[in-house]
């Protein structure tokens, strides 16, 4: 093919007919939700055709008694909780751009957001998918029930980005909307301090809904752009949310807060009411936009570090924002340890951009470095797929890629994303055998 | 009969991994044995024996992860837990008894291997949601890993939650790290008498319908149990919330404590109330909530002396029939429906087991998938040949 081309389908039997045909004449496919991963999950390449999902947008299907909803994979996230919410049920994960992005694209990317901590990501919330192989079959993995028969493929598929199959259904999981839920803003003095409560809380064995981590660059850009009331004097803030009935929210509100105060929190604030839990929430879930409005450009990072490594992932954070010479603003979930930073810099400039890539890979290698993994939960994508190597030798990826071989053998769908280099399904099969080698002597033996 | 060759670290496990390619030979993977009478009989050329491998090699409970060898004992996995007043969420059961076997006995890394959870997979997941990570030797004889040791812990493909319910096929582990969770300072159980089959599911649906969170939901006969953990205070509201919710059922009530809880619920979780008759075999059925008593119903009109009851709101089902040679596996499999769901033999004779599908049946498509992705890790064909047959 020389140019590309746009297809959007609105029946499985048209999915099934458009990846067979790319199979049959080898044109490779991207398939696309609402667009907005930020690792380039989604991002169209030259030759291949953009399979959009858009059309299936429909709610098929809610059954409250089994807890579960059946949706098209256009839907919006916060589409399923709207369908279901006048019956006092939601979808849990709940990602920053859950009012455009698709729960297609969830599954795709195994989206997180504030609540995982307490709730899980997309994987842990998922019951079934229908999907398209490239073969044009269509395959149904789960269902309303709970774990799948045989090989977890259901779960392979989640955080896939993609690269096996075009999700055509998706059987999410309900819940029912806790009794009562409060926020607790807590300002510390140092960076240090908020990340020493992070760990305090969990090994207290308190798990809250979500717990969030802002520095005070974010915290200012955030009170300027929403007005959330949050402290502009510390230098690390914290979002704690705690949910359930309303004696056992009051009960681990003190104890969260006793644990701040402890480590010298000089801001303890308790929301009174849901406006005020909101507009807690409001100033973090604005915090990309509000940066947005300080700097021509940002970059928002995604990795994953122990709770524990965090106070020095953010001193090592601040030294490399140093050499350089960019700042960086610091938004995230702390709770499970994963990093947003946010680097800014003026696009127009190609060395700014240059130093901001470089600065970017720096820190992502920080985090493998101190026992984190590269991503949390944007996904690979084109982003980080060059990264790939700092994380895994090239015997684990090669797996990965055989894996690959085992959906989609001439790698044709999303190509270019998370592998930084391709090899032949054919080479990558081969077994290599060195006949005529000892046996192990050494090894007990019976 | 079969040898055993039994590796004392990572490097011996890749190497005799390595052998075994070389010589052709099909590999028995075992770690205590625990559930050698469940799956696919199989008739390989060594047995592989993990329990070389064993020890804790991290744990953190602070960072609530820990990583150990794959042999180390599960029993050994939950004392060190308990010091720490964490515990391992999934609840694996402990089938030994149910199996004819010793109670007891296993890995946490079998209880991977078979995605086995007990009643708080309604709330807290399966044993998949809990492997962060692992390390192992595929079918090339070749060391990878794949996940981390943090929550959000995945680049790249899910491999965990691929090995996860593999049972000891696609790659043959030497460690793991798994997710674990601070235990509740209280567990309490609401138990509703005398309701029938299809009363006490919609009773347990409810519940779980319901904001108290429900962390076990079991209908045995006469006996439905909804479990409430937490801190004293709200265990108290929630219970009295549930109590409320489920008057309208018409059901005396009763509750367990904390302590006749753990007893209850590990009963439950160890499928206990199905172990007094070895002359029959036992299945387990996963399916929408809703659907259990039907499905129950259909093979009851069939089969009258079935016995079964209802974990996981109804979702799990659990039955016991007379033993005849085909373990009743079409009846068993016909009778879960449109509705969806699927169904495991997991105690039947050898001779039976080999004569019938243990795991359901997959549609043509998915199970040639299903084994490309076998080839994809294995491709020889050497680990545990057949077993998921």
């Amino acid at each position: 093919m020389s140019k590309a081309c746009r297809c959007l389908p609105e029946t499985v039997p048209q999915v099934s007919a458009i990846l067979r045909y790319c199979q049959d004449n080898k044109v490779k496919v991207v398939p696309r939700g609402a667009g907005t991963s930020l690792s380039g999950g989604s991002m169209p390449v030259g030759d291949a055709i953009l399979l959009g999902l858009g059309k299936f947008n429909r709610v098929l299907e809610i059954d409250y008694a089994n807890r579960s909803a059946r949706v098209q994979p256009g839907v919006t996230n916060l589409g399923i909780t709207k369908a279901v919410e006048h019956e006092g049920f939601y979808y849990a994960p709940d990602p920053s751009s859950q009012i455009a992005c698709s729960i297609g694209g969830n599954v795709a990317e195994n989206s997180g957001g504030v609540h995982c901590l307490k709730y899980g990501l997309t994987t842990n919330n998922l019951l079934g998918i229908e999907m398209v192989l490239m073969t044009g079959e269509v395959v149904r993995l789960g269902g309303k029930h709970l774990d799948s028969e045989g090989y977890d493929l259901l779960g392979v598929m989640t955080g896939s980005e993609g690269l096996l199959g075009v999700v055509t259904e998706v059987t999410v999981r309900l819940l029912r909307k806790p009794t009562t839920a409060r926020a607790v803003l807590l300002g510390f003095p140092t960076e240090a301090a908020a990340a020493d409560c992070v760990a305090a809380v969990i090994a207290a064995g308190i798990i809250p809904a979500g717990m969030e981590m802002m520095d005070k660059e974010a915290v200012k850009c955030a009170e300027a752009y929403v007005g959330a009331g949050y402290p502009l004097d510390a230098e690390g803030l914290l979002i704690v949310e705690l949910d359930g009935p309303p004696v056992e929210v009051d009960h681990l509100v003190e104890r969260v807060a006793e644990i701040a105060r402890g480590r010298g929190a000089t801001t303890v604030r308790v929301s009174n009411d849901e406006q005020e839990r909101v507009l807690f929430w409001a100033g973090r879930k604005a915090a990309f936009p509000a940066v947005g409005q300080i700097t021509p450009d940002y970059m928002c990072l995604d990795g994953s570090v122990p709770r524990g490594r965090l106070v020095e992932v953010l001193a090592e954070m601040r030294e490399m924002s140093k050499q350089h010479r960019l700042r960086v603003v610091n938004v995230f979930h702390a709770g499970d340890g994963n990093l947003h930073p946010l680097i800014l810099f003026d696009a127009n400039d190609p060395d700014e951009l240059h130093r901001a890539e470089e600065f970017g890979a720096d820190i992502l290698r920080l985090c493998v470095r101190v026992g984190g993994v590269l991503t949390g939960e944007h996904g690979v994508g084109i982003e980080k797929r060059d990264l790939m190597g700092v994380q895994f030798t090239e015997i684990d990826l090669d797996q990965q890629m055989r894996l690959k071989c085992a959906f989609d053998p001439d790698h044709l769908l999303n190509p270019g994303k998370v592998f930084p280099q391709l090899r032949r399904c054919a080479e990558l099969g081969r077994v290599v055998i060195h006949h005529n080698k000892m046996p192990f002597p050494d090894i007990p033996r019976f | 009969m079969a040898g055993t060759i039994r590796p004392r670290d990572a490097n011996e496990l890749r190497r005799a991994v390595e052998w075994a390619l070389n010589e052709g030979t099909t590999l028995d993977v075992r770690g205590q044995g625990s559930k050698i009478a469940l799956g696919k009989p199989m008739d390989c050329g060594q047995v592989l024996d993990l329990s070389g491998i064993s020890g804790i090699v991290d744990y953190a409970p602070e960072e609530l992860v820990v990583t150990l060898r794959a042999g180390t004992p599960i029993s050994e996995v939950e004392a060190l837990l308990a010091q720490r007043n964490q515990m391992l969420a999934f609840e694996p059961p402990d089938l030994g008894p149910l199996l004819g076997l010793q109670a007891g006995q296993g890995t946490l890394v079998g209880a991977m291997m078979g995605n086995l959870a007990g009643p708080r997979r309604l709330s807290a997941g399966a044993a998949r949601d809990h492997l962060l990570g692992f390390s192992g030797i595929n079918g090339r004889g070749e060391a990878f890993k794949s996940g981390g040791r943090v929550m959000k812990n995945v680049t790249g493909y899910d491999l965990s939650k691929l090995l996860a319910g593999s049972w000891g096929t696609l790659a043959v582990l030497d460690q793991v790290s798994v997710k674990v969770l601070p235990v509740p300072d209280q567990t309490r159980t609401l138990l509703l008498l005398g309701l029938d089959d299809a009363t006490a599911v919609r009773a347990m649906c409810a519940a779980l319908g319901s904001p108290h969170e429900v962390s076990g939901a079991v209908h045995l006969p006469g006996r439905t149990a909804l479990r409430i953990e937490g801190v004293a205070p709200s265990v108290e509201a929630r219970l009295t919330a549930l109590r409320e919710l489920l008057a309208d059922a018409g059901a005396g009530m009763e509750e367990l404590g904390t302590l006749g809880s753990r007893t209850f619920w590990r009963e439950v979780r160890d499928v206990a109330a199905l172990k007094a008759a070895s002359d029959t075999v036992v299945w387990k059925i996963s399916c929408p909530p809703t659907e259990g008593p039907a499905i129950v119903a259909r093979i009851r009109s069939q089969r009258p002396s079935v016995e079964a009851f209802y974990d996981w709101s109804g979702g799990l089902v659990w039955l016991a029939l007379p033993q005849c040679v085909d373990a009743d596996h079409e009846l068993v499999r016909g009778a879960i429906g449109a509705k969806g769901g699927h169904a495991t033999l997991i105690r039947a004779p050898e001779a039976v087991r080999a004569a019938v599908p243990v795991f359901q049946p997959q549609p043509a498509a998915l199970a040639a998938l299903a084994s490309r992705v076998k080839e994809s890790f294995d491709p020889k064909r050497l680990f545990n040949p057949g077993r998921m047959g």
